[in-house]
């Protein structure tokens, strides 16, 4: 009696009392340890195996669409920042390019450059997280752990870059915030090497550990034809044997330039994902070192250290109206401007008044440069693309990520949409896992990699 | 194909179903009748030149503020369609009005329609015939109004719901 109690308390209606055939209804989240976000799973249950399951989702929706439409262009870059918040310089970077594609600009060399290096470190990033946190899952908490001691010198880098570790707020339409720092090269080369280390020990504790290949091998298997049915891109589809990948497909910015291959997979289960990802993490790493080579522009310019003022007295002397040669004196920026000096904007921007905002020393230097910053920040003003509508896919961490960007000619967007690409393999879910066990699931929900940021918006 | 070859081959296949087509910064786009849609779709996906398999995403617009559009239909409900073979891209839209706000579902082409068909119900409050399950998908059953139409403000408040109120 007492059991039965028992049973009925914590099971809940349909438990398997008696004796009964009855199906089991269990709750996986919406917040439960081995779910990467807040995410509901319902699923029915006969005995261990799932019959059915239903997924809930929009626990994260912060509106991120409607929020877009109220400010200018520039404005909705902090928000994406926080879509896919484990490789959020993707986000930035792909907004912006559907913005500078409504606009018909082209950035420059060196900007394209610096996007697909930072990329690329993004993607690492969001690799390390998702294998670590599927390991541990699993039980195989040292693989977490060193995952994320890897993914710790990559976000340095991404701190020596943008200033920020995870809202990093580094794209601009037609353009990036700030050149690269100084002794950027061996600092990647540096970290890279730590990178591969862990990864070469992952790949001793992981990939071919008994425990590990069980659990993963065979289970959540979506065949060729059913992951493009579900519309799934990314490291599921390459690993179902599609070579579809954004930038090898429909390259963009430096990607035709460097040399990759794109990891297949055979049979698209949770095991030939998990190789794909590692893969592409190799491949990120080689895309990153032949930009940093190939990178033009080099090193940031210092010949003016010597002669340098501070704004104040910028200001001060074109106030006295001393303005002869003004515009040559560089100032001695604050360090949380490194990087944005009037030589970096040159090389990392779109040299178009009318979208980016003019380096610091023409705004407190000269009455144009101030100006054109006023007419670039004025409700009403700012950048305004003419009146259409463009949709860029870039190649995010997990798939393809795009923006669909409508223009009614105004300062602000008359409508923005993002592509999420964890959507389309979450909506799938249901079907990798039903027939499953229960203990299947946490794999395959790992693979998928939700990011409730995205998902949700 | 290349995007005018694969506007021609819509127009030819499917006539006057196919409203209007245009090309701005290389994204080639029909905007084909409400009645048509299926079978555009279908087209799409099956004839072997287009090869459509992808759909990547399906969304909608709301016109209802956009300057020059305010007095025609409000609606369009957008599909990005991609060829894995053929490695290219299309969009289609169909125009909805305000009155008779709905839409074939595509759930019988791409089972991912499902889910972005419930979040265009959700955001936009445009039905999708024919779909089994239409619930919302990213904001709750006892939510009043559709977020994303542009009549819906961004400070409205909600009323609350829960077993305190």
């Amino acid at each position: 009696m007492v059991e039965r109690a028992t049973r009925e308390l914590f099971l809940g209606d349909g438990a398997a009392v008696g004796g009964g055939t009855d199906h089991l209804h269990v709750n996986l989240g919406p917040a439960h340890p081995a779910m990467h976000g807040i995410v509901r799973i319902f699923a029915e249950l006969d005995g261990e195996s799932v019959v059915k399951a239903d997924v809930e989702i929009g626990y994260l929706h912060r509106a991120f669409e409607k929020d877009c439409e109220a400010g200018p262009y520039n404005n909705a870059i902090p928000y994406t920042d926080r879509l896919n918040y484990v490789s959020p310089l993707i986000n930035n970077f792909g907004y912006a390019a559907a913005v500078e594609k409504l606009l018909g600009i082209e950035i420059t060399e060196r900007c394209a450059y610096i996007r697909v290096i930072m990329g690329e470190i993004s993607r690492i990033c969001d690799h390390l997280t998702c294998v670590g946190a599927s390991a541990m899952e699993l039980g195989a908490f040292t693989v977490f752990l060193y995952m994320i001691k890897a993914r710790e010198f990559l976000w340095e880098l991404v701190e020596d870059v943008t200033g920020a570790r995870l809202t990093i707020s580094y794209g601009r339409v037609g353009g990036v915030k700030a050149d690269l720092p100084p002794g950027f090269d061996a600092k990647v080369r540096a970290a890279f090497v730590e990178v591969r280390q862990v990864l070469g020990e992952v790949h001793t504790l992981l990939t071919g550990n008994r425990i590990f290949m069980d659990r993963m091998v065979g289970v959540g298997a979506l065949s060729r034809e059913e992951t493009i049915a579900w519309g799934i891109t990314g490291p599921l589809l390459r690993a179902a044997g599609v070579p579809y990948d954004v930038r090898r497909a429909q390259p963009y910015w430096a990607y035709d330039r460097v040399e990759f291959d794109v990891p297949l997979g055979k049979n698209g289960d949770n095991f030939d994902r998990y190789l794909v990802r590692m893969a592409e993490m190799e491949q990120a790493m080689r895309i990153v070192e032949q930009a940093l080579e190939r990178i033009p522009g080099g090193a940031i310019n210092v010949d003016y250290q010597g002669r340098a003022i501070d704004p104040a007295m910028y200001v001060d002397k074109g106030k006295q109206g001393k303005t002869e040669g003004l515009l040559l004196v560089p100032i001695t920026l604050s360090p949380n401007l490194l990087g944005q000096d009037k030589n970096a904007q040159g090389r990392i921007n779109v040299h178009d008044k009318q979208v980016v905002l003019p380096p610091k020393e023409n705004t407190y230097g000269s009455i144009e440069g101030l100006m054109n910053h006023f007419m670039l920040v004025m409700d009403g003003y700012g950048i305004r693309p003419p009146a259409g509508e463009a949709y860029v896919a870039v190649e995010g961490a997990n798939g393809e990520l795009g923006f669909y960007v409508v223009s009614d000619g105004t300062d602000r967007p008359y409508r923005v949409r993002c592509r999420p690409p964890c959507l389309p393999p979450v909506a799938a879910l249901p079907r990798m896992i039903e027939g499953q066990m229960i203990a299947d699931v946490i794999p395959t929900f790992g693979s998928v990699n939700m990011i409730g940021g995205e998902l949700d918006r | 194909m290349d995007g005018e070859a694969i506007l021609a081959r819509l127009r030819e296949r499917l006539g006057d179903h196919v409203v209007e087509t245009h090309d701005f910064r290389g994204d080639h786009t029909a905007v084909v009748a409400r009645d048509a849609l299926l079978a555009a779709l279908a087209l799409c996906r099956d004839d072997p030149k287009l090869g459509f398999d992808l759909l990547v995403d399906l969304t909608a617009v709301d016109y209802l503020k956009f300057p020059g559009r305010e007095d025609g239909p409000r609606f369009e409900v957008v599909y990005h369609l991609y060829s894995v073979e053929h490695n290219h891209r299309v969009r289609l839209k169909v125009r909805v009005e305000e009155d008779d706000p709905w839409v074939p579902t595509a759930t019988s082409l791409w089972p991912i329609a499902n889910w972005l068909e419930r979040e265009v119900w959700d955001m936009f409050g445009l039905r999708f015939e024919g779909h089994p399950d239409l619930r919302r998908l990213l904001l709750y059953e006892e939510f009043v109004g559709h977020p994303l139409r542009k009549d819906y403000p961004m400070n409205r408040r909600q009323p609350l719901i829960g077993p305190n109120v």
